[in-house]
């Protein structure tokens, strides 16, 4: 009898363990933590890529940032001015009720009226009235035409508007950050259920059975790791420790692929590395003569420099040697395939004859004296890129000082670190990810008229400026036609930087992402790690 | 003596306010911390939001004291970051570092301490002398690069131990402890190590050169002359008066370990408040940073603090001299 009883607890013991092995679990070393589960707390990669598991989105952008409807099923303009929405019917939260319009109105107050937090998502909350028509019918009224409705819906997460919190101020709709860090508000309707997060270590997540929608579920549990450290990331995957890691080093790849453990995923990022220059000083504080003395005048405002300086850059080298193959050189703000590209623009051939020409025509036959700042934390190989750059400009007339420094003191310095809060520097090396999947996002930030009032250029360091630039930015932001824009954006972009050479575009990010052998990671342009997009091979 | 104890207190209320300044003023001098937070996409006005929320659009004093204000009491700031009470994140990363602070205690003991009296006692033997060499590497090697390499021979080449993280942990009065359990154990082994090397080395050499001095004094020649065995001479006899000079350097050392423990946190990913550090300098979290630095000031204050009351109870010269100063 005994005996039996103990092989009966030896069966349920040996199902158990095949239940277990069946389950199909994947651990995630990632690079970067979130700040916060809170979905409107912080407009940040790490935060958008981890909390997006949890809460759906009306429509969400796939591995290539193309649009798909996620908790809307369809979408359409009424007029110029209104957007109907209809959901996906039958959507539930994690915590059993329905999902309709009145939670996705919620969701949109809660964003747009956050207090605190980091970095707030009114850039695409705000100019827009949520109507509801029915339980599943939403219309999103805008003031005047706006086309990039659908990228920014990317953006907003959406929450149960039954989820309670502790805050009894009130601000945020009464629930803090830390009621989604603890798991009390993480109520979505994502594919995934908040397990819990161990700060510093670990954020553990669990499939959710009753999801409806068109995002794969392929794994039972996910744990995201967080290993910061890049030779520890690489090591936790050869030892076992973790199924898949991103952000895999350049250094590393070579090696990797070699190593029959382990498979790579790499994929284009919508990442463009590029360098700005200084055209709105007379006298540039880091362009001197050829022996290191002030110059009375700044060769950078003329475009002639500017594009001859781009045909001093060797982009095939610089990708070969210092990317070690891993990137693409670029000649615009985004790669072929992505929306509002120029067809006309192809990166700048390495040419030191006809860059010398151009140079002599504007003036600076004999050269001058440069110092280009770089992070050297910031971007893959960021140092080594600007040395490069520092290197080929020299050989060709140009004596170039190099000067990197951490991240987290370059860019207050990059951005206004000069008299006035205007950038301290006259030739810096930047990058740039197009967050709205398509043009516009860059050559608002990058190339638009620095213009606190309007928003516009908030991150054009070398403040160049261009009124017909401008105004085909207008237009394209507010021209619904998809054809009409894609060809104003491209034609901007030619006048930017095939005219101007408003900045100088270097490469495209390659990312790389690594799992043992038998997964593969369909590799995100925006780089965000979601387990979603990992699959058995 | 209370006298005296007062005005140590002033002393040490005036080292921390001077600490606080230098720390404060330190970390305000670099870099933007909203250059670091806010997204790409942000336009200006969101931007200027932001500073104002963080109370950075306020000049150097005026931040200093409402720093000082807010610390009188007891309120060190919030996270930049997280938003949520800076020593409240530190406190929560305590247990693991203390943790991993003790396992290389315990291990720069129990290794440190045999290897010591063994070179103590047999100086010229090969093996003391490839112990004693064995304590030059861990003084000189890099802890960044040890490490690496341990996980590379370790984790990667032979599959023993696991290369990152913290592994299980149980509750234990409401704090998550991982030294309990198996799993956890597999994981604390080998930052441990790498974090022990440095005082192994140092407990090492002050177990020898104890060894050396106590061998040859009159009380250790009586019990052999007694007809003692020789365990019981060098486990008792010489075991306890070595111990004194190493006990009394590790103690004072502790507060080292934990500080020491940021490259190690590092390399193997422990969740601890090293790994909270360098993750706030990355993102330049002021008011972590500055928590960090300040709860560290208290603590080597406190301890000093406590020796020195301890020792004039010890000395009555000792205060009579502090008084004539």
């Amino acid at each position: 009898m005994k005996a039996l009883r103990r092989l009966g607890l030896a069966a349920v013991a040996l199902s158990a363990m095949t239940t277990n092995v069946l389950a199909a679990d994947i651990v995630i070393g990632v690079r970067s933590e979130p700040s916060s589960m809170d979905p409107y707390f912080h407009n940040l990669g790490p935060n958008n890529g981890m909390i997006g598991h949890v809460f759906g989105r009306l429509v969400d952008f796939d591995s290539n940032q193309q649009i798909f409807g996620s908790i809307a099923e369809s979408w359409k303009t009424v007029n110029d001015t209104t957007w109907e929405f209809k959901l996906r019917p039958g959507l539930k939260f994690h915590d059993g009720s329905d999902l309709t319009v009145d939670d996705v109105i919620f969701s949109f107050e809660r964003a747009d009226g956050y207090e605190g937090g980091n970095s707030s998502f009114r850039t695409y909350t705000k100019g827009k009235k949520l109507v509801k028509v029915d339980d599943l019918t939403l219309h999103i009224v805008t003031e005047s035409p706006y086309p990039l409705m659908a990228n920014d819906l990317t953006t907003i997460l959406i929450m149960s508007s039954e989820a309670k919190g502790t805050d009894s101020t009130g601000t945020n709709k009464g629930i803090s950050a830390k009621d989604f860090n603890d798991g009390t508000a993480t109520v979505g309707t994502g594919p995934y259920k908040f397990v819990e997060w161990k700060k510093g270590e670990q954020i553990v997540l669990e499939k959710y059975d009753g999801y409806i929608g068109p995002i794969a579920q392929p794994w039972d549990k996910v744990t995201f790791k967080f290993i910061k450290s890049e030779p520890a990331r690489v090591a936790a995957l050869l030892a076992g420790d973790v199924d898949a890691i991103d952000n895999v080093p350049t250094v590393d790849v070579a090696r990797l692929e070699k190593d029959p453990r382990v498979a790579l995923s790499s994929g284009i990022s919508n990442r463009v590395i590029y360098l700005h220059m200084d055209q709105f000083r007379d006298k540039s504080p880091f362009v001197t003569d050829k022996n290191g003395n002030p110059l009375d005048k700044n060769p950078l405002k003329d475009a002639r420099v500017r594009k001859a300086i781009s045909m001093m850059i060797n982009r095939d080298a610089i990708v070969e040697r210092v990317m070690e193959g891993i990137a693409i050189p670029a000649g615009q703000l985004l790669p072929k395939g992505f929306f509002g590209v120029s067809s006309n623009l192809k990166p700048d051939p390495y040419d030191p004859a006809a860059a010398k020409k151009l140079l002599a025509e504007a003036g600076w036959a004999d050269g001058f004296g440069l110092t280009i700042h770089g992070p050297n934390d910031r971007y893959i190989n960021d140092a080594k890129i600007a040395e490069a750059i520092g290197q080929l400009l020299t050989a060709n007339g140009i004596p170039t000082k190099v000067v990197t420094m951490p991240k987290n003191v370059y860019f207050k310095r990059a951005s206004k670190g000069g008299p006035d809060g205007s950038p301290e520097f006259s030739f810096v090396l930047v990058g740039w990810g197009s967050g709205t999947g398509e043009a516009s996002s860059p050559i608002k930030s990058l190339l638009a008229t620095h213009d606190k009032s309007k928003g516009m250029g908030a991150s054009n360091r070398g403040r160049h400026s261009d009124p017909k630039v401008d105004d085909l930015l207008k237009q394209a932001l507010a021209t619904v036609d998809d054809a009409k824009r894609q060809e104003l954006l491209a034609k901007a972009t030619d006048i930017a930087i095939g005219e101007n050479q408003g900045i100088i575009p270097l490469h495209y990010q390659v990312n790389t992402w690594a799992t043992k052998k038998g997964l593969k990671y369909a590799p995100r342009t925006d780089e965000r790690t979601t387990a979603y997009d990992f699959s058995a091979e | 003596m209370t006298v005296f104890i007062i005005r140590r207190l002033l002393q040490a209320a005036l080292v921390v306010l001077i600490m606080s300044l230098l720390v404060f003023g330190g970390v305000f001098l670099v870099g933007d911390p909203v250059e670091m937070l806010v997204s790409d996409d942000a336009d200006q006005a969101e931007r200027e939001a932001i500073i104002k929320s963080m109370g950075l659009d306020l000049p150097f004093y005026m931040q200093y004291l409402r720093f000082i204000g807010n610390a009188l009491q007891g309120d060190m700031g919030s996270s930049f970051v997280f938003q949520e009470p800076a020593m409240q994140l530190i406190v929560e990363r305590m247990p693991a570092t203390f943790e991993l602070a003790f396992a290389a205690l315990f291990i720069a003991v129990v290794i440190g301490i045999p290897l010591g009296i063994y070179a103590g006692l047999k100086p010229d033997s090969w093996v003391s002398k490839t112990i004693m060499t064995g304590s030059i590497l861990g003084f000189s090697l890099p802890t960044f690069w040890v490490g690496i390499m341990m996980i590379l021979l370790f984790a990667v080449m032979l599959g023993l131990l696991p290369s990152t993280g913290r592994g299980d942990t149980v509750e234990v009065l409401g704090i998550d402890i991982s030294i309990l359990t198996l799993d956890g154990l597999s994981h604390v082994l080998m930052p441990a190590v790498n974090l022990a090397l440095f005082k192994l080395s140092m407990v090492i050499r002050l177990a020898r050169a104890g060894t050396r001095e106590v061998v040859h004094q009159d009380y250790i020649k009586f019990a052999r002359a007694k007809g003692l065995s020789e365990a019981r001479i060098i486990g008792v006899h010489l075991f306890k008066n070595i111990m004194i000079p190493v006990v009394t350097v590790l103690g004072l050392e502790f507060g080292g370990l934990v500080a020491f423990s940021v490259v190690t946190e590092t390399v193997f990913a422990w969740p601890g408040m090293g790994k909270l550090l360098i993750d706030s300098i990355n993102f330049l979290d002021r008011p972590v940073i500055v928590a960090y630095l300040m709860f560290i000031v208290m603590l080597f204050v406190v301890i000093n603090l406590i020796v020195d009351v301890l020792y004039s109870v010890l000395d009555p010269r000792v205060r009579l001299q502090e008084m004539k100063s």
